[in-house]
């Protein structure tokens, strides 16, 4: 499971304050702030652009430039599946519909019980192992249906 | 004495269970009360053997794999300590045929040596480069790098010392070295083996950089989908820090090098150079016109050499050993080796450094041993996701810049992705479409709307709509984003996509074919 804290805005103060002085440091904060809160609150970004000096629109286009960071928090787990072409010469298509269904939720999307997000990625650096897929930030590899219904069980529990 | 034993910590390996497999050595070793040290090195790229283990006997390194944490009690049974028999016993890992056909330079201590420490690193030949570098005037470390024959391992392929050479002609109150590891290329993970399993080695080629243009900054970027390779290089920086091998005064030479780590943060486009500075400037990582190029105007508007990290991984043997002996390996304008990448749908998966000139089809029968499903192969990608697709009948080109270029696809980082006859290649000209359009950093038109116009005109062809005219028009898009686009993004995607049109029709033709069969 993913530790997130509710957004808390003194929190975010801190995590800015903290790396406002980096060379670049919109990135590091951003990357802060959606490791704490599992996402990048809208609030976050008048503060960003204060203790940088920089205008809303330009910390907002970088926000919104990065497949990265997400603008509402994630399910319980966030489950990256590689879709790249190493992978689907392992037959990722057919697994990541495999994937959608046990899940109950499409690429993108969060499961209704807030259980999983499922995010597309390509490549994972895994494309000696095909079909790779990341949960938690943990890497596997040779993912088969099967193997995934096993891990989605002991993560998330039921069937 | 206490048995080292090796337990890769590379991601692919952790991937299909090597920390279970750590645990359950650790675990059996106290039951037993046996003694062994045991060492997470990297990976030696045999993927298909990970988790590998290895075990330092007498007679030399042995290994076993693939072991899951379920076969270790067994391996104790049958004293692997000691290089005991098991069906798991791979014999001496260096006379494993795939390694031993290898020639390994830039991966000649990955796997090998514990990559946190110094002193390994340094018994198998490390700082070796950076010492004699210390003792040189800039001039002379660049033109080594020159003469080495040396290009850009990230894709371009551009001379290496060529570029540090502007560098070091720019006068400029700071100057920085910036390395590569976006590794965004579908089918590579040689950057991402390197700072697991060899960090230091990366460390040395960037602070040698430093030395011969007058930088004494480094960045390095790192693609956000590799916590694992961040977190290994978070401590190997610590490590050499302490050592003295990083910050004021090197080696008490006088000279300073200090390195800082960022993460990228999910753009495939963050990989192309110029868009790497923007988002290491903290901005939407737009593509920058050029010239100005980085060597003379580059982060924070200061002269910047940027390269990828097998170019700066390489840089320490060339300045140990000397140019001519990298020069040797090679041929023509490709000179020492490239660290290959086979990925996909290949039996032996892993990665193969060889002097250039190795044949794709060396490579995919000798080394991968044909296709995982064990069907035909059918088709194979080189060069990551803006590399053509090229046919069977192509395998016997060879891997080196110029025989690519002149079959209109690239070597790249030197992904090698392979697939078999289930392949559907208008599929994958259609992904290839897909893709540019998620990736785009939305500067050109050709780029930002062709893309999204190559997938329907593509969907079209398939559905049998217009085809004649749809197929030119793929065509003709395909031509105004060769020409209109400011960066091999746009520019490249036409390859992928035309090398599938041109080399597999008949999958452009599904409708008809059904037809013709029916
Ligand atoms: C779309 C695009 C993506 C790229 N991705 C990477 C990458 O992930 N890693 C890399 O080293 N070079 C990448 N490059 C190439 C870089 O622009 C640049 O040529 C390279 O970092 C220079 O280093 P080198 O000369 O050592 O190869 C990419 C280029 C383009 C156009
Ligand atoms: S070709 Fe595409 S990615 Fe490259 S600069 Fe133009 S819009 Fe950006
Ligand atoms: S393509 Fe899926 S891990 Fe590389």
């Amino acid at each position: 499971m993913q530790n997130h804290t509710p957004w808390q805005p003194e929190i975010a103060k801190a995590l800015i304050a903290e790396r406002r002085a980096l060379p670049g440091a919109v990135i590091p904060i951003l990357h802060a702030l959606q490791d704490r809160f599992g996402y990048v609150d809208k609030e976050a970004v008048p503060m960003i652009a204060e203790a940088l000096n920089l205008t809303r629109a330009e910390v907002h286009g970088v926000v919104t430039f990065y497949h990265d960071f997400r603008g509402a928090p994630p399910g319980r787990h966030v489950v990256k599946v590689c879709r790249a072409e190493s992978c689907q010469s392992m037959g990722c298509d057919s697994l990541i519909a495999h994937i959608e269904k046990k899940v109950g939720a499409s690429l993108k999307h969060t499961a209704g019980d807030g259980s999983v997000t499922l995010e597309p990625v390509y490549c994972l650096g895994n494309c000696a192992l095909s079909p790779a897929l990341m949960w938690n930030g943990d890497l596997y590899g040779k993912m088969t249906p099967q193997k995934f219904d096993r891990l989605h069980k002991a993560k998330v529990g039921g069937s | 004495m206490s048995v080292r034993v090796f337990v890769p910590i590379d991601a692919s390996a952790l991937s299909v269970g090597a920390e279970e497999v750590a645990a359950a050595i650790t675990r059996e070793t106290a039951r037993r009360g046996a003694k062994i040290a045991l060492v997470r090195n990297g990976s030696r790229g045999l993927f298909w053997l990970e988790p590998m283990v290895e075990v330092e006997t007498k007679a030399g390194r042995i290994a076993y794999g693939p072991v899951s944490a379920d076969d270790v009690a067994g391996l104790f049974d049958a004293d692997f300590l000691a290089g005991g028999k098991h069906k798991l016993c791979l014999g001496p890992t260096e006379e494993i045929p795939y390694l031993k056909r290898q020639e390994r330079l830039t991966f000649a201590r990955c796997g090998i040596i514990d990559p946190l420490s110094i002193e390994d690193y340094r018994a198998h030949g490390g700082f070796a480069g950076l010492e004699k570098a210390l003792a040189m005037a800039p001039k002379e470390i660049v033109e080594t790098v020159v003469e080495s024959g040396l290009r850009g391992r990230g894709g371009a392929g551009f001379p290496t010392g060529i570029k540090w050479r502007t560098a070091l002609a720019a006068t400029a109150d700071q100057k920085y070295i910036v390395c590569n590891a976006d590794e965004g290329d579908s089918g590579t993970y040689a950057d991402r083996m390197i700072m697991e399993g060899d960090p230091f080695m990366l460390i040395e080629g960037m602070a040698i950089a430093g030395f011969a243009v007058g930088a004494t900054e480094g960045y390095l970027y790192i693609r956000s989908e590799y916590p694992h390779a961040f977190a290994q290089m978070e401590r190997a920086v610590k490590v050499a820090r302490d050592a003295g091998y990083l910050g004021s005064n090197i080696r008490g030479n006088g000279r300073s090098f200090e390195l800082h780590l960022r993460l990228g943060a999910g753009a495939y486009i963050c990989g192309e150079e110029t868009s790497l500075l923007e988002s290491l400037e903290g901005k939407r990582g737009e593509v920058r016109f050029k010239p100005p190029l980085p060597a003379i105007e580059g982060l924070f508007g200061k002269p910047t050499v940027i390269n990828n990290v097998v170019s700066l991984a390489s840089v320490p043997i060339i300045l140990d050993k000397g140019a001519g002996f990298y020069r040797d390996f090679g041929m023509g304008r490709s000179r020492g080796t490239l660290p290959i990448q086979l990925a996909g749908n290949v039996k032996r998966a892993g990665l193969v450094e060889k002097a250039f000139g190795v044949t794709l089809r060396e490579l995919i029968e000798d080394f991968g041993g044909g296709t995982a499903t064990g069907r035909p192969v059918r088709a194979v990608q080189v060069g990551g996701p803006l590399g053509a697709y090229f046919p069977t009948s192509m395998l016997d080109l060879s891997m080196d810049y110029e025989a690519f270029a002149a079959n209109n696809g690239m070597v790249g980082h030197g992904g090698v992705v392979v697939f078999d006859d289930t392949a559907d290649l208008a599929k994958q000209a259609r992904f290839a479409m897909e893709f540019c359009a998620i990736e785009s950093c939305g500067k050109c038109t050709p780029c930002r709307l062709g893309s999204t116009r190559g997938v329907e005109v593509i969907d079209r062809i398939v559905a049998d709509e217009d085809r004649a005219a749809n197929i030119e028009l793929l065509g003709d898009l395909c031509a105004t984003m060769t020409d209109g686009s400011l960066c091999a993004l746009g520019g490249l995607t036409p390859y992928p996509v035309m090398s599938a049109l041109t080399h597999f029709p008949e999958d452009f033709d599904r409708p008809r074919k059904r037809a013709a069969a029916e």
